[in-house]
């Protein structure tokens, strides 16, 4: 495993721009006026105490809850909403999901299909939205089952497995659809403390091997710093520092920064 | 000839008369076991465009299907039962027709069971883990597409032992097409009772339904468990068999039933046993 994971990014340009964004529950405003770009290959983490508004940052990239203001776009396209004439226009359905198909995300509690095997949780998507023939598929995901060692349970229900090798298949069946954008929603917070280890080194090993871009919520601080590029941290729905991993976790400067790592490292 | 020693005293008779009249009491088993059956799968196909179309994001769909659910769930089987066989007749040309009995009673039980299985199907399709939404537009897989896929077969496990009761309870509801001059096992009774007295009569035609409503459990259950180990919960069928007789899910004294796997290799083929999603 290499020693730095970090990889630079490619300077200016753009992947992921939150702008103006705003996102309410009913009255319960989560995401005030935010603003950020992740450029193509950077990986960014939010930190920040729960309720801070990170997970509905990756919510909303991947068009799971609706804006309630704003713009996000996807590599210069947008994702839900786009300004026509002056107007906020809201993009069709169909649309969306032309642009989330570049989009992976794992989630906290893996969300495999349950009726299907192994292999077909990872073929579905790439036969059924990218339209590869269903060998192709296989093929395909033989490959990734072996990258995150579980190429062995292909035909394994995901009930006869355990949670660090049902999120192992859960990220293998996200890499299935050739994502440019990855992102991972406390990938690690449902599992057993001895089983957080195989999960996080099968994520290191990615964000050494590809140039997908990462929007990442963890608590796991170590990997953090290990495969970040910028750590942003939150509260309340706003970016109240931001900075080089080093920098964020060695010596950050905000006071609620400096509160909140001391709680949790 | 009526009372518990009259019916002593007739038993034998009385089952003489059965057999005499057996070919009778076979068409009549044979009629009912026909709406039973017909008016089963009308409901379940009715249930799930209603269920489904109760979802739907338009919303003059979802009026459409709600008004449908609620006419036919809020309106009495046996009037439902009556209009489709004498008043469609008489409505003016082209609208009135007169259907065959059979198709009368199929229809009218179809339609009102098919109004409650609309709501188990709504109901199950809601009981499905949010996550498994949130993973299909992950993929960016088609709503319709992750409906078949992913949704119903998981909601199918769930919904089943609400269909079975509902299943039940449409047979037993089947007694009344004999109003509507349908000849079935109801009206085969009715005519045996004019012999034998109520006593004998009423008590065969329990039995009988309590039979045909036990065939219907067995087969309910058996679908359950396939579905459940469909979606990873609880051993196959094959090798829990002996669960056909009794709730699925419930542990009698003996342990869950996949213990009883003889086969070690299957076992460690990896068919998954009890356990759960956990």
């Amino acid at each position: 495993m290499p020693e730095n994971t970090a990889h630079p990014g490619v300077p200016g340009v753009p992947h992921i721009e939150f702008r103006d964004v705003v996102k309410k529950f009913g009255d319960n405003t989560v995401l005030d006026d935010l603003n950020f770009t992740v450029t193509k290959g950077e990986r960014v983490t939010l930190i920040g105490p729960s309720g801070s508004g990170k997970t509905t940052i990756l919510r909303l990239v991947m068009t799971l809850e609706e804006l309630t203001g704003g713009y996000i776009d996807i590599a210069g396209n947008p994702l839900q909403y786009e300004e026509q004439g002056g107007k906020r226009v809201r993009i069709p359905d169909k649309r969306r999901r032309r642009t989330t198909t570049d989009i992976g995300m794992v989630f906290q509690h893996f969300n495999l299909f349950p009726n299907m095997t192994v292999m077909e949780n990872i073929i579905e998507a790439p036969v059924n939205v990218m339209g590869l023939k269903k060998a192709e598929a296989e093929a395909k995901a033989e490959t990734l089952l072996d990258k995150v060692g579980m190429g062995w349970k292909k035909d394994a229900r995901p009930s006869e497995l355990s949670g660090g090798q049902q999120q192992r298949i859960a990220i293998a069946r996200a890499l299935a659809m050739d994502p440019e954008i990855l992102l991972l929603d406390e990938v690690t917070s449902a599992l057993d403390p001895e089983l957080v280890g195989e999960v996080l080194a099968v994520l290191k090993d990615i964000a050494a091997e590809t140039d997908i871009s990462m929007l990442i919520v963890t608590h796991e601080m170590q990997f953090a710093r290990e495969v970040s590029d910028r750590v942003m941290m939150f509260d309340k729905g706003s970016v109240i520092e931001e900075g080089l991993p080093d920098k964020i976790f060695s010596e950050p400067e905000n006071q609620r920064t400096q509160d909140f790592l001391r709680a949790v490292l | 000839m009526d009372g518990v020693i009259g019916f002593l005293q007739d038993l034998g008779p009385n089952l003489q008369l059965v057999l005499d009249r057996m070919p009778l009491i076979l068409d009549g088993l044979q009629v009912t076991l026909l709406t039973t059956v017909l008016g089963a799968l009308l409901a379940l196909v009715i249930a799930f465009v209603f269920g489904l179309a109760q979802l739907s994001k338009v919303m003059i769909v979802r009026g459409v299907a709600r008004v449908f659910v609620e006419f036919f769930r809020g309106t009495s089987l046996v009037v439902q039962l009556f209009w489709l066989a004498f008043v469609l007749p008489q409505l003016p040309y082209p609208l009135g027709f007169r259907l065959e009995p059979l198709l009368v009673g199929v229809l009218a039980l179809g339609l009102n069971y098919g109004a409650y299985a609309a709501e188990v199907v709504r109901g199950s399709i809601g009981s499905v883990p949010k996550g498994q939404f949130e993973a299909i537009s992950a993929l960016s897989l088609s709503p319709a597409r992750g409906m078949f896929r992913v949704v119903i077969p998981q909601a199918w496990a769930l919904m089943i032992p609400s269909l079975s009761n509902l299943w039940i309870q449409l047979l037993k509801g089947s007694a009344i097409v004999s109003t509507v001059l349908l000849y079935d096992i109801f009206f085969q009774v009715e005519q045996l009772r004019d012999r034998t007295g109520t006593w004998f009569a009423y008590s065969f035609a329990l039995l009988a339904y309590y039979l045909i409503a036990w065939l219907i459990v067995i087969l309910m259950n058996g679908l359950e468990i396939r579905a459940k180990h469909q979606i990873g919960r609880g051993p196959a069928l094959r090798t829990a068999w002996r669960s056909l007789f009794q709730a699925p899910g419930t542990t009698p004294s003996g342990g869950r039933t996949a213990r009883v796997v003889r086969d070690r290799s299957v076992a460690a083929s990896g068919t998954p046993m009890g356990g759960g999603l956990a």
